[in-house]
This record gives structure tokens, sequence and C-alpha cells, in this order.
């Protein structure tokens, strides 16, 4: 439907680029442009049924009709729970339970009825430009579109909303609206053990999560801590695996060095077993008391008792790091082995009649290049484990067991925190508010890296 | 000069003791695993990485006692099926994105381009509530509509990328020719960006093997898990007694995907790469 209107619209702006011309002096208030938009005002479809387009004025109008004779009412409804979020909690007459209001689907509901709300206004505002703007071409002359002109505009040039539009209900319906739903639980005081439907109420709190969060001790601790450790844990992850890759990609690059497929393919490997197989594996390899690791340590007589990989929460963090590495740097190794054999041998042709040495080339030509073309992905990555849930969660449960942090444990970092606080202990008000912190954060690493690269300045040219 | 060929010498066997060293520091999880499948006994403890004997018992045991088979299976169909939503929304949207010039276009690639930055977790009470409201809670298809909805964002921008390079003059000359866009679409833009098809439809075909959150949210019987909730829920719930088995299903999962790797491995580079430089 919507496309309906706004094709028609578009073809306007392309005939007829000067729409505005300079209005004559002394003309009456009420244009024939500005009647067509009052009428369309007053109710979809009227404007256009002034412009003599019988059809398109006839499915305006009845659209409107149906949407206020069938849901005028539901509509009501949905506002007053989007805005009160339920009035009776549930009761108990003897051993009856009566239901009252369940606050997180009155949520919901309201937030489609919002937003399909959204969506029929702004429809209303291009049908009322609509009628505008064929007016205006009417007056200059030219014959507003017929029935079966429409139909032929809306096959031609709305060919990419038919393309869109499973993507944009898709998305809408499983990306957009669960988001707008997880910030908005941020302001309310969903949460266990006294905010839980249907047995209770939820209700709008402002910002008094987030002022909990900061300023309430037990959280604030548990945010603070599992914070650092989180950028800890994604400047060493990305830093280690970029700088083995790295180290690796310059070996096998060296002329003398022999079967460089074999190594090759043996080094990817870490990348193409899948991850959470290879995760589980490494788990039961660092296992403290019965991993081979430790037995193997102990035989050689390396060390005497155990070391506590994974159980110490120093030890696990370390051990969280090295496995990382062992995952991380055939991606680095094979991106920047790529990166070396597409520079230009001239250039170092070049450098050796300047007399350099190779370890100078490495310096001045090699890695410049290469830590240039993959600064973009560095900084994706640090994004990407940033929000590593698979590696904390699969190796360490977040454990071991941390006292003095809320619901989290030493190795924790924000995201496995927020699965821990929905999923097991339902803190879904906390757990909301801090993964909006974590969508600030990584935002401003995507917004920084996305905007330095040439797909950005493209597209606005393109546009 | 001898020196120089003796420092060259030297610099060349550190080179190689790194390598093997790194070969054995990769290849000992592998070798130990597939070893660990085959051993007999039952713990982590007992597991040898040269066994005294081998043994297939872990694998009848898999096959027999187990729902490994089904959650294979489960996961298989929900894979194969994202793979075919996930590359047809996502492959539409960049067409339109990418060669059509529309009001709300540039909101639309904004849009996107935020909603990629979120953790896909936030979502997630919502998406429980919707599931449970369509009846698709514990239903393969309610994950399946989960990862494509999620896939379509990235995904999208990282193929509108690769649609952007390709010349246009091939289109134009079509169109005056009188081809139709479905037809344009099917017979000029699809042969052209089949490396980046390839990537789009591998990646969210492997997507689903890898998943645990999603997939341990949305399923929840037993009969309707996916491998990756399946094992892990092996490892971690009777306390590593059941090591030899969970050995044996990580090596029937990891084979099939890895070769799929090794087989597609350049596409994958070449689609990293692409996502990177395209935001």
């Amino acid at each position: 439907m919507s496309s309906l209107a706004r094709n028609s619209m578009s073809e306007v702006q392309q005939n007829d680029p000067t729409v505005t011309p300079l209005q004559p002096k002394k003309r009456p208030l009420l244009t024939r442009p500005r009647k067509a938009a009052l009428l369309s005002l007053l109710f979809m479809g009227l404007g256009q049924f002034y412009n003599r387009q019988f059809l398109k004025g006839s499915i305006f109008i009845a659209l409107e009709a149906y949407l206020l004779i069938f849901w005028t009412v539901p509509f009501q409804w949905a506002m007053w729970g989007l805005t009160t979020l339920g009035e009776t909690p549930q009761r108990r007459e003897g051993f009856e339970i009566i239901p009252g209001d369940h606050s997180i689907f009155l949520l919901i509901e309201g937030l489609l009825f919002f937003i399909s709300f959204l969506l029929f206004l702004w429809f209303y505002y291009l049908n009322i430009r609509d009628a505008y703007k064929v007016a205006v071409k009417s007056e200059q002359g030219i014959k507003p579109n017929n029935a079966k002109e429409m139909l032929k505009n809306i096959w031609e040039n709305g060919f990419p909303y038919l393309l869109l539009t499973p993507s944009v209900f898709f998305t809408a319906f499983l990306t957009m609206l669960p988001l707008l739903f997880g910030i908005l639980i941020a302001f309310t005081n969903y949460s266990a053990p006294n905010h839980i439907p249907p047995k209770n109420l939820v209700d709008w709190v402002g910002f008094d999560t987030f002022v909990k969060l900061f300023q309430m001790k037990t959280w604030s601790a548990t945010f603070y801590g599992v914070f650092s450790w989180t950028v800890i844990w994604a400047i060493l992850a990305t830093a280690t695996t970029f700088f083995l890759g790295l180290i690796f990609a310059v070996l096998l690059n060296q002329k003398e060095i022999r079967f460089k497929k074999f190594w090759r393919s043996i080094f990817i490997l870490p990348w193409a077993i899948p991850q959470f197989v290879s995760i589980l594996i490494m788990r039961n390899i660092f296992n403290g008391q019965f991993g081979p690791l430790n037995r193997y340590l102990m035989e050689l007589g390396i060390t005497d008792s155990i070391i506590p990989w994974l159980s110490d929460p120093l030890w696990a963090k370390v051990t969280l790091v090295i496995v990382n590495m062992w995952f991380g740097f055939p991606f680095w190794m094979v991106l920047m082995s790529g990166v070396m054999t597409n520079i230009d041998k001239e250039m170092y042709e070049a450098a050796e009649v300047d007399g350099a040495s190779s370890w100078q080339k490495f310096w001045k030509i090699t890695l410049p290049l290469v830590m240039f073309s993959t600064a973009p992905l560095a900084i994706m990555s640090f994004a990407t484990n940033f929000n590593n849930f698979n590696i904390i969660y699969l190796m360490t449960e977040g454990g071991p067991v941390n006292t003095n942090y809320a619901y989290a444990g030493s190795t924790d970092i924000l995201i496995s925190w927020i699965y821990k606080l929905t999923l097991d202990n339902s803190q879904f008000n906390i757990a909301s508010a801090v993964s909006i912190l974590i969508f600030i954060v990584i935002a401003i690493f995507s917004i920084w890296n996305f905007r330095r690269t040439r797909a950005f300045k493209e597209e606005d040219m393109m546009s | 000069m001898m020196s120089m060929k003796l420092q060259k010498r030297i610099l060349q066997m550190i080179i190689y003791t790194i390598l093997v060293i790194t070969t054995i520091a990769v290849l000992y999880p592998v070798i130990w695993i597939i070893t660990g499948s085959m051993n007999p006994g039952d713990s982590l403890f007992s597991t040898r990485i040269i066994p005294e004997s081998l043994t297939f018992d872990h694998y009848i045991y898999l096959f027999k006692e187990t729902d490994y088979l089904l959650w294979y299976k489960n996961t298989l169909k929900i894979a194969f099926w994202n793979m075919v939503l996930s590359t047809i929304l996502v492959v539409t949207a960049a067409y339109a994105f990418s060669r059509f010039r529309f009001p709300g276009r540039r909101q639309g690639l904004m849009a996107m381009l935020v909603l990629q930055m979120f953790p896909g977790f936030m979502g997630m009470i919502a998406i429980y509530i919707l599931l449970l409201q369509l009846n698709l809670l514990d239903n393969h298809w309610g994950l399946i509509l989960v990862y494509a909805g999620g896939s379509i964002p990235f995904g999208a921008w990282l193929v509108k990328g690769y649609f952007d390079g390709l010349p246009r003059s091939l289109e134009e000359a079509a169109k005056i020719d009188g081809a139709s866009h479905v037809k344009i679409f099917y017979k000029i833009m699809m042969p052209l960006s089949k490396p980046v098809l390839v990537f789009i439809a591998i990646t969210n075909f492997i997507g689903p093997w890898m998943d645990f959150i999603f997939a341990r949210l949305v399923l929840r019987s037993s009969e309707n898990k996916t491998l990756a909730v399946g094992l892990f829920e092996m490892v971690t719930g009777r306390g590593n007694t059941e090591f030899t088995t969970f050995a044996a299903g990580a090596v029937l999962v990891a084979v099939p995907i890895t070769i799929l790797f090794f087989i597609f491995q350049d596409h994958l580079v070449e689609g990293l790469k692409a996502g990177a430089n395209k935001g």
C-alpha cells in the first residue's frame, strides 16, 4: 500500500523538478492543491477523489474506514496497556487464581500497536502529500494517472519495495521489535523476586535501573569488575591473535621455508574446526583434576601440584587468552599472507637497489602495508571479542565463583553476565540496562570504523 | 661469508622449530579427541592419547543409546532451511538497496547498520515471548525464523557492497532489450555474484551448528535439541563420565564442517575481507 502512494509521488518529482514555481501574487488562500491536501487531511482519499483519481481514493477511504471501525477500541486498549502496564494484579480467592493483567504481554502488544500506528501516520502524511502534488500537477495541465497507469507504475517503481517486503517484515518483527522491547525493559522494574508476571505487575521506573546499576554497591561492584575484565579481555584477545597471526604470516612468507602449503593447511585447522567443538575439547584438556595437560606436566616433573587452569580466577583468565590464541591466529595469518603476496614486488626491488636490509624492508614496507589493510578488521575483531559469549561460557561458564559479584563469576564478560541475569536469575531490567551500555561501546567503535572506510563516502556521494 | 651462511642456517633452524612446535600445539587437541573417541573406558581421566586398544563402542553407543542422530538431523534441517531462507532474504534486500534509488533507502541502510550493533541477546526475552505467543517455542521453525531474521542486517550490507562493485552496463543493456527486473536479477546478477552468494549460504549453513544461545532458548525438549546444546550438556551434565561419548560426537560434527570449510576456504576469506571493508 505504501508503495502505491509513494510511487506516484516520486513520478511527479521525476517528471517535474520545479514543482514549486513562484506563485502569482493575488491568489485565493485556498488553491486547488491546498484544497486537495486539506480534504485528504480530513479523511484519507478525499483529496484523491477531488483530483479525480477514483480508484486510489476509494482504496484510501476504505482503508481508513476499516481501521477506524475495527481498530479504534483495540488501539485505545493497547495504549492504556503500554502506559500503565496493567492495573489489576493476580488475585487468589480461596483455591481459585483470578488472573490479573500481564504487564509484559501488555508491553509487547502496546509496542506492536504503537509501531503500526506510526506506520499508519506516515502513510497518512504520504496520502496528503500525494493529493497536494497531484493537484499541483493537474493545475499545470498534466493529467493525473488513471487506474491503469497507476498499476503499471506500481509494478515498475515498486519493484524494490516488493524485494524488500520480506526482509522488512522479518527485521521488524524479529530484530527491531525485540530490540525496542529490550530497551524499554531497562526503564521498568521487571525483575525477580517481586516483579515477575503473571504473579505481579511491572511498572515504569524511569532511570532507576541505571541509578541502581551505578550506585547500589553490589551492582556497581559487579558492573565495574566485569566491565574492566571485558575491556582487558577484548584487548588481549585481539592483540595476541593479531600479532601471532602476523608472526606466522611473516614466517611462512620467507623464501627459504619449504612445504609452505603443508604448514599453512595445518595452521588453518583451528579456524576450520567448528568453534564450539574445539572449545569443549579445550575445556577437557585444561580440566584441572582429570585433564591430560596437568597429567603431562606432572609426569614430566614441571609441576608438583596441579595447576588450577580453570578454577583459579587469574589462571582461568590466562587460560582463556591462551585458548583464544589457538582459535584466533589462523584467521589473521591467512589474511595477512594474502596481503603480503599482493604487495608489489617492485617496491622491494627498489628498496634493494637502495641497499635496504631485509629487516628494513619488513619494517618500512611489509608491516605498514599489512597494518593499514587489516586495521579495520582488527577494530571489528575487538568488537566481536567484546561480545565473545561462546568462548567464555563454553569454557568456564563464567566461573570460578566470585562472591563479590552479583550473579557473575570471575571470568564473566558483560555479555555472559547478561545471559546469566536473564536466563538463570530473571533480572531482566539490569540485563537490559547493561546491554544498552554494550550497544553504546560497540556503536562508537563501529561508527568510527565505518566512517573511515570508503563505503561510507561512496554512499554519501551516491544518494 | 661463512658466518653469513651460518647465521642463515641458524635462523632457518629457529623458524622450523617454531613451526614444528606450533604444529604440535595445533594438532594435539585434534588427535587427542580422535583417539579419545576410540579409547576404551568412559572417563576423561583414563583417556590416553595413545590408547592401549582401539574401540568403536562409543560411536555405537552414541547411535543406539543417545539422541545424537536426532540432534544431527535437527541441526541439518535447521541449517539447511536457514541457509535457503537467509540467502533469499539477504540477496533480495541487497539487490534492492544496491540497484534502486527509492524514498526510504538511506534510512533503511542506516537502520540496518545500527541494528547489527546491538547484541543479539537484547531481544532474547521479547523473542521468547513472541515465539510463545505464536506457538513456535520448542519448534525448529521458530529457531529458523530467528536465525534468518538476525542474518539480514549484516548479510545485506555485505552483499550490497559486492553488488555495488559490479558494473551496471550489462543490466542497462538488458533493460534496453526489454528484459524484466526478475529476468535481469536471475540471468545477470546471480551468475556474476556467485562468490558472495556462496559465502552467505555457507556462513548461514554453518551458523546453526555453532549457535548455542538461541538454540538453548528456543528448543526445550531433548528430541528437538541441536548438536551444540546436546554436546554441551554431555560434557557438563554428568561430571565428565561421558567424555569418550562426547569425543565421538565431537568428531562426527567436526569432520564434515571442517571439510566444508576447506572446500570453500577462499570464499570465506574473501567474504570476511569484503565484510570488513564495507562495514
